[in-house]
């Protein structure tokens, strides 16, 4: 059923990327042809994200259904990719475990990035000691890894994926706010902006017009690269055993539970492993893509 | 007494500047070249003791070499800036408390900038960049903003398809157009230019000048130029003033000062300007000083091949010389001696 998901998409988005090159050969070519890495990745990104939203029609079996007869079956025609040591099957947690991972990963971006968003123009804007105290509170935060802070803020708040999403989340702040003052500072010295001042608009009017939709674009780039490190993030989490409680199918916390029994289950580790490794790659590539196309710098020389 | 009532009446309409700067300087401060470690302040003079005076559709070029503080008077003018002595006057009012007023004065003096393709919002399309004054100042119902748009992109010669484009995608002339467009929505009275065109190819050039001309001609806009190019501004502009190191050291009708300079400086940017068919006669020796440490007496006197005893010890000032042009220094030129 994955394996159909995954081939799905596929040549839905790949035949009109086929013709297009002599279609429009004097434009320039899709991005889908130009890129083939990045079409490959986002189709793998969208079938996880279609597994994820469509988690109870595409697995085969309830994800927490555990089964005395089924226990640590490797994997058969039954159960594609095995089963664990309760007798769940692995493909149908690992199909619900994109769900957390995804909602995870997305949630707590955006947390990050609105948290950064605000911070880093404040910062960028103020100059003086506003500027000052707030990026030594960056510098603070940005001296521990995000899971050590995560793990701290997990600490605070206790475990649940509402928890996990919050934890990971304000992790994140901190690299955020630098990227988005870096920006800030940036954009604020150039002439559009003075022209503006002396056109005599209002300075929020100003930061709303001209200098939030030229910070914005870099942020939204930097979400599509930072989701995949959110979900290791929290994927860490859960396999140290402080993120999502079981029996909530978490790839991390799958891992943690295969471990005892890798020698001779390995199944159990490696197939939700593979799932988070299959993703991370994809959303890297995606964002990469996204970046070399759409950065301001590289398109104003196109 | 009739005629008495009818010259004053007259009389400040028609002499009353728009500008008048009285002893302008503008120091700003930095620190000391070459230590980089200090807290240490040093007062650099951008501007010292100008004294200017800009009236209704006079077309004014300022004219110098690199460091002279034209484009400080310049922003100075546009109310960027504050002086930090004497006064920069408006209509007879501080040009910052003008500009802190309102979106008048914004309205009236349009900028042009040096930089045009800075000055545009990269993500903002040309259409939008030029309906944004439109907008601000409610110029037009938002109804008429894209037609006006049309008119103003076709008035600088772009074709009305341009309007969806952004600036990235344009020309560097091109890009001058919109910003010059730009200026001109806000329907200003006064159009302050650093640099339009320079750097420009010749047609392009060419194109925008008589453009300006035709502004400053028909409308009656008063126009403010910084040039480098001396024919730029014998061309655009009835009044020169030629600046060296923060200071004007000679004004007065552009033909009248360009044909028979009175400053040793002014001769010297008109020889080095290339003629037809003509070696470049010998430079001007050496760098324009550092304003940081400025020569004792006429601050031209240290590349000044006419310098004199007195010149290294008495520092001249702005004096009137014949009809409306005024110069500084111990010993102008007589007009036989170009």
């Amino acid at each position: 059923m994955s394996a159909e998901a995954t081939n799905a998409p596929a040549p839905a988005t790949l035949p009109p990327a086929g013709p297009a090159p002599q279609a429009q050969s004097r434009k320039r070519r899709s991005i889908f042809v130009r890129r083939p890495f990045f079409t490959v990745a986002l189709v793998i990104a969208a079938a996880y994200l279609l597994a994820a939203a469509f988690a109870p029609h595409v697995a085969p079996y309830d994800p927490v259904l555990q089964s005395m007869d089924a226990m640590m079956q490797p994997p058969s025609g039954a159960h594609p990719l095995g089963t664990d040591s309760y007798g769940q099957d692995i493909l149908s947690r690992v199909i619900f475990g994109a769900r957390y991972a995804l909602v995870i990963g997305i949630f707590s971006v955006l947390i990050g990035a609105a948290g950064g968003l605000v911070i880093g123009l404040a910062a960028g804007l103020s100059g003086g000691w506003v500027e000052w105290a707030l990026m030594r509170l960056i510098d603070s935060i940005l001296a521990l890894p995000s899971l050590i802070l995560a793990v701290a803020f997990i600490a605070i708040l206790g475990q649940g994926v509402d928890k996990v999403v919050i934890a990971v989340g304000l992790s994140m702040v901190g690299p955020f706010s630098r990227t988005v003052r870096a920006d800030v500072m940036q954009v604020k010295v150039q002439g559009f902006v003075e022209a503006a001042h002396l056109m005599s608009i209002p300075s929020l009017q100003v930061i709303r017009r001209h200098i939030l939709p030229n910070v914005i674009f870099p942020l939204a780039v930097q979400v599509t690269i930072r989701i995949s490190e959110a979900i290791l993030v929290s994927s860490s989490l859960s396999f140290l055993g402080i993120g999502v409680t079981p029996p909530t199918p978490d790839w991390g916390l799958m891992i943690a539970e295969g471990r005892d029994f890798v020698s001779f289950a390995p199944w159990m580790s490696a197939m939700p492993g593979f799932a988070l490794a299959l993703l991370l790659i994809a959303l890297s590539i995606v964002g990469d893509g996204i970046r070399e196309e759409y950065d301001p710098k590289s398109r104003r020389g196109a | 007494m009739m005629l008495d009532t009818a010259t004053t009446r007259t009389a400040p309409s028609r002499t009353a500047p728009i500008f008048e700067l009285i002893e302008v300087e503008k120091v700003f401060q930095v620190r000391p070249p070459g230590r980089r470690f200090t807290r240490e302040k040093v007062g650099l003079r951008a501007l010292d003791g100008v004294r200017l005076s800009v009236e209704k559709g006079a077309s004014l070029a300022l004219v110098g070499e690199s460091g002279s503080g034209k484009s400080t008077l310049l922003r100075m003018v546009a109310g960027l800036d504050a002086p930090s002595g004497g006064r920069a006057l408006y209509h007879g009012r501080p040009i910052r408390e003008v500009r802190a007023e309102g979106p008048g004065f914004a309205r009236d003096v349009a900028m042009v900038y040096q930089d045009a393709r800075g000055s545009l919002d990269p993500r903002m399309t040309v259409g939008a960049l030029i309906a944004e004054p439109l907008r601000h100042f409610g110029i037009v119902p938002k109804a008429q903003e894209e037609t006006r748009v049309g008119e103003l992109l076709e008035r600088v010669g772009l074709p009305a398809d341009a309007a969806k484009r952004y600036p990235s995608g344009l020309s560097g002339g091109q890009v001058r157009r919109v910003a010059i467009a730009r200026a001109l929505a806000s329907e200003p009275s006064v159009l302050v230019a650093d640099e339009a065109v320079s750097g420009l190819d010749v047609s392009t050039q060419a194109q925008l000048l008589t453009l300006l001309r035709k502004l400053q001609q028909e409308m009656g806009i008063t126009l403010v130029f910084i040039t480098h190019d001396l024919g730029v501004a014998s061309y655009l502009c009835e009044q020169i003033a030629i600046m060296y190191l923060g200071r004007i050291v000679e004004t007065g009708p552009t033909d009248a000062v360009l044909n028979a300079p009175a400053h040793p400086y002014a001769a010297a940017l008109r020889g080095a300007a290339p003629r037809f068919f003509e070696p470049i006669p010998e430079p001007l020796p050496g760098e324009i000083p550092s304003p940081l440490d400025l020569p004792k007496g006429c601050r031209f006197s240290t590349r000044c091949p006419m310098a004199q005893d007195d010149c290294r010890t008495r520092d001249p000032q702005l004096g009137t010389l014949g009809a409306g042009r005024a110069v500084a220094c111990l010993h102008p030129l007589a007009p036989s001696d170009t």
